[in-house]
């Protein structure tokens, strides 16, 4: 009995993997009825002139997302596949690496966290070692070398020489 | 006549030394792009954005020209040598380039790849100086409902000719378009999408949209399937050509910019057709039996027809404000930026503009040979960078330049968001471009409608009372209903047969 319910269940999942392009369905759907509440909730303009005001477009918009979005779901239910995009560097025989990926989101969002907080230079720096490091690289003295030269230079380059100001933070401060 | 003076004039604005140096930077830089995996013209250009805030606009768009012509030369380079196209407009270019790499005669490919490049450049500009200034003043008569209907017929055109799938490619424009829908109303100054938040009322920069689905979601896509083993290029010389084997090429040369640079100017997607029919043309026409083990016609079609379709790009991109790739669609973001709007009236408007940028086109050509033609070997070293650095690096210029547009952490967290979309895309099949198209061209296309139904008071009448807007509006139907026609034709063809 038990065996059978756990076949289920990993047929179930199974079935959910097999199919997991219905999450980019969801996406649209999802798109579709933020745009359209977000479409209703707007005040009607008295001035709008004629059928076509600021709320037309966005109604459009959202329908067709909505009216893609089951397109799309019958499609995949039907078997369709969208192709996943190849590359020099890409291997798709290779099952999807979501630590690497989880790693590298971890770097990116480090830098927004820390930018305002510690500066451009030292940030920037960390993020582009921690995305090395995500990506496999594991030289403990280039690495930091090469990060640390990289934003210093980009720092210099842009808040000094292109005049697009970056913060500096308290290092830069102290120099 | 006046076109040629106007173009001395442009001559000589573009050989000063600043110029002169965008020009150099702009080519070497898109050869080096066009070599690295990963990053094509369009991120290349989407990433200078941030750097050009205090450049000038001329040597701007001097620089990005040159990354175009340049990025078409780099990607063949990597077909040649290593079999992997770096843009897709090289991807023809790898069926003979590597097999002749294989049998030693790289330094032949490379050579044929080069000089195509240089004639396809050339006569794709020549073309554009003789045709864009008619062009333009053709369409400087056109009005609002003409422009929504060609915005139109772009969003129809990027979604349907291109990719497997047409369900997918409108879901990826009704994304870009939704992220367009963001911020005040142009015309009102209602808050659409904004969720009462001050920083999307000033709706999402278009190089923020540009950078996350280029830059992050393919740092993204890559880390997820990262190949651990590497492939090795093929080690080559100097290129050079021998006497049989100009006389192989020439034809097929002078043959490509007749293919590359109509298909270049219609939103069919650049160069990717029309290398491929390029392909089919030299194949047909070749003497040699070769096709398929390294011929050299196979190589220098191709190549002469990819750099003049990026010809043919630039000039509807200069004289209607329609982008038909990817890279242009990130160019008319640059010319937002300035404050300038391609189209009829850039070539009164900006008439010295334009005209350096033309005759810098020409320079960039020559330096692109000149460079490129020694330098081949040296450029193939480029493959050797440690990918992680390379897309470590890649993310790392990417929130440089959000956080430079306005140095706010939103826009970070945004780039994110907008990445990981792109990610998704990616993974299920959805092409990036018409969600850049429809991010940049969704909110003009919206405002020339209301702008059309203004004048003819609401009256729906008012979309299609040109005879120029009802042709176009007829090639639209004709896109949409290609397929049914061709099912209905086949049909009747099978009939008959039998």
């Amino acid at each position: 009995m038990s065996d059978s319910t756990r076949t289920e269940q990993s047929s179930a999942r199974d079935w959910l993997r097999r199919h997991s392009e219905l999450g980019i369905c969801v996406l649209l759907l999802a798109m579709g009825v933020l745009v359209l509440t977000d479409t209703f909730s707007m005040s009607v303009e008295f001035t709008q002139r004629g059928p076509v005001g600021p709320r037309t477009v966005p109604l459009v918009v959202g329908c067709a997302l909505i009216l893609v979005a089951v397109l799309l779901a019958r499609d995949v239910l039907r078997g369709g596949r969208g192709e996943a995009e190849g590359g020099e560097d890409i291997d798709l025989s290779a099952p999807s690496d979501w630590r690497t990926v989880l790693l590298l989101s971890a770097a990116f969002l480090a830098n927004a966290a820390l930018i305002d907080v510690i500066g451009f230079p030292l940030s920037s720096a960390i993020m582009f070692w921690g995305a090395a490091f995500a990506l496999g690289s594991r030289n403990y003295t280039r690495d930091p070398l090469i990060a640390v030269a990289l934003s210093t230079i980009t720092y210099v380059g842009f808040d000094t020489l292109l005049g697009v100001p970056l913060p500096g933070g308290p290092l830069m401060g102290v120099l | 006549m006046d076109s040629l003076n106007l173009l001395l004039d442009g001559f000589g604005a573009a050989i000063t030394p600043a110029n002169l140096l965008f020009a150099a930077i702009g080519v070497v830089l898109g050869t080096a792009i066009g070599v690295l995996p990963g990053i094509g013209p369009a991120m290349a250009v989407a990433l200078l954005l941030p750097v050009t805030y205090g450049l000038d606009p001329t040597g701007s768009f001097i620089m990005f020209a040159g990354i175009y012509y340049g990025g078409m030369f780099g990607g063949a380079i990597t077909s040649i040598l290593l079999n992997t196209p770096g843009e897709s407009a090289a991807v023809v270019t790898a069926i003979e380039g590597h097999p002749m790499a294989k049998k030693g005669r790289g330094a032949q490919a490379l050579a044929a790849s080069a000089i195509g490049n240089f004639i396809g450049a050339l006569a794709g500009t020549i073309l554009l100086v003789l045709l864009a200034p008619t062009i333009a003043n053709l369409a400087v008569d056109i009005g609002a409902q003409d422009y929504f209907a060609v915005m139109l017929l772009a969003f129809i055109a990027v979604t349907s000719v291109l990719g497997s799938s047409r369900l997918r490619g409108f879901a990826s424009l009704l994304i870009g378009l939704t992220l367009g829908l963001i911020g005040l109303d142009q015309l009102t100054g209602q808050q659409r999408l904004t969720f009462g938040s001050l920083e999307l009322a000033d709706g999402v920069d278009v190089v923020i949209v540009a950078v996350a689905l280029f830059a992050v979601g393919e740092s993204l896509w890559v880390a997820a399937h990262l190949r651990r083993t590497k492939d090795k290029p093929i080690p080559v010389g100097t290129p050079w050509l021998g006497k049989s084997d100009l006389r192989r090429s020439w034809r097929p040369w002078l043959r490509g910019p007749v293919i590359g640079f109509p298909f270049g100017s219609i939103p069919a997607g650049g160069a990717e057709i029309p290398t491929f029919l390029s392909y089919a043309a030299e194949k047909r026409l070749a003497k040699h039996d070769e096709f398929g083990k390294g011929a050299i016609e196979g190589v220098a079609g191709p190549e002469a027809t990819a750099s003049a379709s990026a010809s043919g790009t630039l000039t509807t991109m200069l004289t209607l404000g329609l982008p038909t790739t990817a890279t242009a669609a990130v160019m008319l973001a640059a010319f937002q930026q300035f404050g300038i709007q391609p189209g009829p009236l850039l070539f009164e408007r900006e008439s010295a503009l334009v005209w350096t940028l033309i005759a810098s086109l020409f320079i960039g050509t020559v330096l692109l040979l000149v460079l490129n033609l020694p330098l081949a070997p040296i450029w193939a070293k480029l493959l050797r960078i440690p990918r992680p650095y390379l897309y470590a690096g890649i993310l790392f210029f990417a929130s440089v330049g959000a956080y430079a547009v306005g140095g706010d952490i939103t826009d970070l967290l945004l780039l994110f968001v907008i990445g990981l979309i792109g990610f998704g895309m990616r993974r299920y099949g959805l092409p990036i471009l018409p969600a850049v198209i429809g991010v940049i061209l969704g909110p003009s296309a919206e405002l020339q409608m209301r702008r059309a139904l203004q004048i003819s008071d609401g009256d729906l009448i008012g979309l299609v009372n040109s005879p120029f807007a009802i042709t176009v509006y007829a090639v639209v139907a004709l896109i949409l209903l290609w397929p049914l026609i061709r099912k209905l034709v086949g049909n009747r063809t099978k009939e008959h047969a039998a």
